[in-house]
């Protein structure tokens, strides 16, 4: 018996030609609701072409029906991981047309809030980049904090996901004391304890470097023209963050540093999430050593109902409670974009307002779109594994994208 | 007047409105700034040259949205506006264009390739057509969809629905039927904002007109 040489399978004038293949929209590394049409070259992907719009629910045909307070619960089931910071660039948004005061506890419990739900995002989307790359431990052990966070939600507002707490002028109701103590030692203790260990099981995990160093990389002057925003954007190396050259509600008091990436790549980008972690829990930390005493929404009764005791006791407090939740407020007419750094980038809202209790449009923009969009010219040139940890990079909630 | 609302703070718009405008000539319509955003109107042949001029002289790198909006009243009635920023001067301004139906818009595909999408999520929704983009297909609706659903004409129920159908074990599309009317309530107080006759004023206005 001689031994036989395996022949490669291409030897002599065979030529292979391309072939094209679906990615999703089931497939659990798709994020949801995404179909590539990927041409491919044996294992080299030649070309992408994202379908998006599998999820598209007319959220702001919706809005155009609903009064204003109406409408915001549909942001929290646009980026259904980071509701809040949805949430929050609306309500700026209307506050910006009526040009209302808020308290400035109030302020503070939306950063504290809106950072917590970055924590929150950031859980779910570095559990998931790991998974998606082979890692099943960190997943598993980051949803543990990912529950925790849910349960402070709930704890604030009664819902776990779509809590609708942000509201014009304020937020909805105040938060008891004990739950402000154990979010500050939470943050202190098992955050760090339990995000460490996940961390230290992935960061100088050989295989999750091999997959991710020097994958897609994006150089400044792309990042700009894709428009890229975010965690995305830093990685890149540019120190963009709204949270800190655009400041809204109390972030200018906050000190925190903007994480940037120096090779932009996906390893990059993840490692920006991972120290926005830490930078978030800073926030919250000032938040809850500054937070002063005081009403959490705007006293104006134009804007924000009264109290429930004051209603049994004023007239006038149940005539504002009644048209607030009937006819709703009156947005002058004009037009405004507000734009908020959520977890996955700049979260953009384009509302127009003619004066009525109806937003006229409310366009929102979200940070998957331009992401997304630059899938072919991020993974032309890879291997077909890579587009799942560049998609796991980019963090896409289709809730949000197909809108 | 005091600004009281907390929304993003960037650069002070300060001197931006008379400067961008004397920069675009008479590629502006109109200039204004109100609740704190410029807003630049400009004439739609030159959009793309305007917007270049702002990109590459006034360092508004970034291409943020492209937003639709209808206005049927109007005798164009659509408004494409562009949101772009500067990250290094820290600004944002708004640039317009009003078009029709028919009348195409030049694409801005050439300055951003972000713009792609942004292009097509305006045509899908709203039938705006951008000349000179080359990949204009629908994005967000359903494969084979018609009409343009965020128009202010398209019913919100829309016209057709699908369902699965066990008898042809496939999806199913079918006209819209429903159960009862769709619940649009008008909550707008009849002493301010409604802008229709409440059921028997009809007659008190009749009399006003037989006065007169």
């Amino acid at each position: 018996m001689s031994i036989q040489l395996e022949e490669s399978p291409t030897t002599g004038d065979e030529v292979i030609s391309n072939y094209t293949i679906n990615f999703g929209p089931q497939h659990p590394a798709a994020h949801g609701v995404l179909r590539m049409v990927m041409e491919l070259d044996g294992e080299i992907i030649e070309r992408i072409d994202p379908h998006v719009g599998l999820l598209h629910r007319g959220t702001e045909k919706l809005i155009e029906h609903k009064t204003y307070l109406q409408a915001l619960p549909y942001f929290d089931r646009l980026d259904y991981c980071s509701p809040l910071c949805q949430e929050h660039s609306y309500v700026l948004a209307i506050e910006k047309l009526l040009d209302v005061e808020v308290p400035e506890r109030g302020q503070y419990l939306r950063v504290l809030f809106a950072e917590l739900t970055r924590i929150c995002n950031h859980m779910l989307n570095i559990g998931a980049h790991v998974m998606d790359v082979g890692a099943m431990t960190p997943n598993l052990w980051v949803f543990e904090l990912r529950e925790d966070c849910m349960n402070f939600f709930e704890r604030a507002s009664g819902a776990r996901m779509h809590a609708a707490w942000f509201r014009p002028g304020g937020v909805h109701q105040d938060v008891p004391e004990q739950l402000l103590t154990d979010i500050g030692e939470w943050i202190d203790g098992r955050l760090p304890e339990l995000f460490g260990d996940a961390m230290s099981l992935v960061l100088d995990n050989r295989i999750f470097k091999q997959r991710n160093v020097d994958i897609a990389h994006v150089s400044k002057e792309d990042a700009l023209a894709w428009g890229f925003s975010g965690p995305m954007i830093r990685a890149a190396g540019i120190p963009w963050d709204l949270r800190k050259s655009q400041p809204y509600d109390v972030y200018d008091r906050m000190e925190f540093d903007i994480p940037v990436g120096t090779n932009s790549d996906c390893y990059d980008r993840f490692m920006v999430r991972v120290k926005e972690v830490y930078e978030s829990a800073k926030i919250i930390k000032q938040c809850i050593a500054e937070m002063p005493q005081g009403p959490v929404a705007s006293t104006d009764g134009k804007v924000s109902p009264p109290k429930r005791g004051e209603m049994k006791q004023s007239m006038e407090a149940l005539i504002h409670h009644f048209k607030l939740y009937t006819e709703g407020f009156h947005v002058p007419a004009g037009e405004v974009y507000v734009a908020t750094e959520s977890p996955k980038g700049e979260f953009g809202v384009y509302l127009v307002g003619d004066g009525s209790n109806r937003p006229y449009r409310c366009k929102i923009r979200p940070t998957a779109f331009s992401h997304l969009q630059a899938m072919d010219f991020m993974c032309k040139g890879h291997m077909l594994p890579d587009a799942t940890a560049i998609l796991g990079a980019i963090d896409v909630v289709f809730g949000e994208c197909d809108r | 007047m005091a600004v009281l609302h907390s929304a993003p703070k960037f650069a002070s718009n300060e001197g931006v409105k008379d400067a961008l405008s004397k920069a675009l000539g008479d590629r502006l319509v109109e200039a204004r700034e109100e609740h704190g955003e410029i807003l630049l109107t400009v004439k739609r042949e030159s959009v793309e040259d305007a917007l270049r001029l702002l990109r590459d002289d006034h360092e508004y790198q970034q291409l943020m949205e492209i937003a639709g909006v209808d206005y049927p009243e109007r005798e164009e009635r659509f408004e494409v506006v562009y949101m772009l920023l500067s990250v290094t001067r820290n600004h944002r301004v708004m640039v317009k264009v009003s078009t029709d139906e028919n009348t195409p818009v030049p694409t801005v595909t050439t300055l951003w390739p972000n713009a792609g999408w942004l292009e097509r999520e305006v045509f899908d929704l709203y039938g705006v057509v951008f000349a000179g983009n080359t990949d204009l297909r629908r994005i967000l609706t359903d494969y084979g969809f018609e009409g343009h659903p965020f128009r202010k004409d398209f019913p919100l129920t829309g016209y057709t629905e699908l369902r699965y159908s066990e008898d042809e074990k496939r999806v199913v599309y079918e006209p819209v039927e429903l159960a009862q009317d769709l619940r649009q309530f008008d909550f707008m107080s009849p002493w301010e904002g409604a802008d229709y006759v409440l059921p028997g004023d009809e007659k008190a206005e009749a009399d006003k007109e037989d006065d007169a």
